[in-house]
């Protein structure tokens, strides 16, 4: 069970549109363990996004099954928690209220206020951002409304963390810095995560395997990360496999199936 | 911590230093900053009331040029004297007919209060429904389309006959032409909450309650307060002529018995408070909007 947490099996995706169908996704085929880091890596327009959406149950396959912990994918769930990749956060609601509206709809039932306001200010902890809980979304940065997207995610305790190019809006440093902590999260709570990215030191930092897709919408090649973890930024530049690793998304992606020209 | 040693030579030093020492550079100092800003704020004050007073102005010396021309009708001065009088008095009762200004206006309110508050009772949660299923939607837009455009008054023979009375027929009037804009509006605004927080309410699985209290409503509400004030114009418009059909106290009503006294000022005078009333509602509901913008 634990070693096929998230289940994909040939899995197909087509969106219908006035201009006909169009063929997201083929035969896909991905198996990922609990407490797992899985990273798609693509040129955009791969399907990448589209697997999450799968896998969040946003959108159904068009052929295929997907499971999580031995069930049917039939929609969203709270155990497979998003982080969008534009924060998503309402912006009519505190900081404090956007991670609360998710704490309340998981354990509203079974716990008192107190506890829920506890869970909240945990999460909201959790991403360093105790102090800007009463603040709304356009008082803080894009870094700090990522992290609350990430707290909202985290407060609900998901089995799977599915994140969506998480830290694609944000400036080099502030995006480092986030990785960090993500890692450091990640390893502290044992999540399952999968998450988009087209940032190739990203992928490679943070995976236990990168999933690396081509463009016609199929899995190309799965690569192993067998870098050790805790893993430091600094020490990894230097370190011969981390090149080498990235070398081969690198040529995965620019050589073999480079983006054809737009 | 830095305001301490700022403030302690002052008191340790010499009196006879510190008056030639700090008076005449803060003497100087003082008007010199103060002549630099007052007349900015001055010029600022000027460039914002200069026009519109001089526009003012000129509609006044107009009237007053036209009222010179035109024997019957009266000059803003002559206005202006009548006006004093109508208002010293606002609340007078001599019947049903003859009432004070003050009376005319809150009977107007009421009735745009009453016809409006029934139009946004029905019309927002309708708006909601059209705007949140498409069957409805698609069910209701021939209708709309149709009714929509009908001039205000041409209800007011339905009203008649429904209801029997002037009264509620006045109302009616109100409430089927301040409608339209709420309706519209806030069916527009639901189908424009951005997709991003209905995934929100997907992935966080929320209730049906909770999508609408904490994401559409908060996020319908602009537009359902622009609905609203296109609303309240639509029927402030119309009450004159309600009124002026139906009867009653209130402004229209007192706009037509005073032409059937032939008394123009107050007629001018209705005029200029009906205009004032709707900008007053209008501002006030521009207020309320600002406050819910995000």
């Amino acid at each position: 069970m634990d070693q096929k947490f998230i289940q994909i099996e040939d899995v197909n995706k087509v969106f219908e549109s006035k201009q006909g169908a169009f063929t997201a996704l083929t035969g896909i085929h991905l198996t990922i363990r609990a407490g797992e880091f899985v990273s798609l890596i693509g040129h955009s327009g791969c399907g990448k996004s589209t697997l999450l959406n799968l896998v969040a149950g946003l959108i159904p396959p068009s052929s295929g099954a997907l499971l999580c912990a031995g069930r049917e994918i039939a929609g969203p769930g709270p155990e497979r928690a998003v982080v969008f990749q534009n924060h998503s956060l309402l912006p009519w609601l505190t900081c404090l209220g956007n991670v609360h509206i998710a704490v309340q709809r998981v354990f509203g039932r079974t716990e008192s206020a107190a506890q829920l306001k506890q869970r909240a200010t945990a999460a909201l902890e959790m991403v360093g951002l105790s102090a800007a809980q009463h603040k709304y979304p356009h008082e803080i940065s894009g870094g700090m409304k990522q992290r609350v997207g990430i707290a909202r995610a985290l407060s609900m305790q998901p089995k799977a963390l599915l994140l969506d190019e998480p830290f694609g809006a944000l400036d080099a440093l502030t995006r480092a810095h986030l990785q960090d902590e993500l890692l450091k999260i990640v390893a502290a709570t044992g999540a399952t995560v999968l998450m988009v990215t087209h940032d190739v030191d990203e992928a490679v930092l943070l995976s236990d395997r990168i999933a690396m897709m081509t463009n016609d919408g199929r899995l190309g090649e799965i690569l192993q990360v067998d870098l050790p973890r805790p893993r430091d930024r600094l020490a990894l530049a230097e370190h011969p496999r981390y090149v080498s690793l990235r070398g081969e998304v690198l040529k995965f992606l620019y050589q073999r199936h480079a983006q054809r020209a737009a | 911590m830095n305001v301490v040693p700022m403030k302690s030579p002052r008191p340790d030093a010499p009196v006879t230093e510190i008056q030639p020492a700090h008076s005449p550079p803060s003497r100087r100092r003082a008007p010199h900053v103060a002549s630099a800003r007052q007349p900015t704020r001055m010029d600022r004050l000027i460039k914002i009331l200069a026009p519109p007073v001089m526009g003012l102005l000129v509609f006044i010396l107009l009237w007053a040029w036209l009222a010179n021309h035109t024997p019957q009708l009266p000059g803003p001065l002559q206005t202006w004297r009548a006006a004093v009088e109508v208002f010293s008095h606002p609340f007078y009762d001599h019947g049903p007919n003859d009432q004070g200004i003050g009376w005319n206006i809150l009977r107007s309110l009421e009735r745009v209060g009453m016809g409006f508050g029934l139009a946004a009772l029905i019309g927002i949660p309708l708006g909601f429904m059209i705007g949140r299923f498409t069957f409805l939607n698609n069910m209701l837009a021939p209708i709309i389309s149709i009714l929509r455009p009908v001039s205000p008054l041409a209800w007011l023979p339905i009203g008649l006959l429904v209801f029997k009375e002037a009264q509620p027929a006045a109302i009616w009037v109100i409430f089927i032409s301040s409608i339209w804009p709420m309706i519209i509006n806030t069916a527009a605004g639901v189908t424009k909450v951005p997709q991003d927080y209905l995934n929100v309410a997907r992935v966080l699985n929320l209730s049906e309650f909770a999508v609408f209290t904490k994401i559409l409503f908060p996020a319908v509400l602009p537009y359902t307060l622009t609905g609203i004030r296109l609303s309240i114009g639509v029927a402030w418009l119309v009450i004159v002529a309600a009124e002026m059909l139906t009867g009653g106290v209130g402004l229209g009503f007192w706009v037509w018995d005073e032409w059937n006294n032939l008394n123009v000022e107050h007629i001018i005078i209705a005029i200029f408070v009906v205009g004032i009333i709707g900008l007053l509602l209008e501002q006030m509901l521009l207020m309320i909007a600002k406050r819910f913008s995000y």
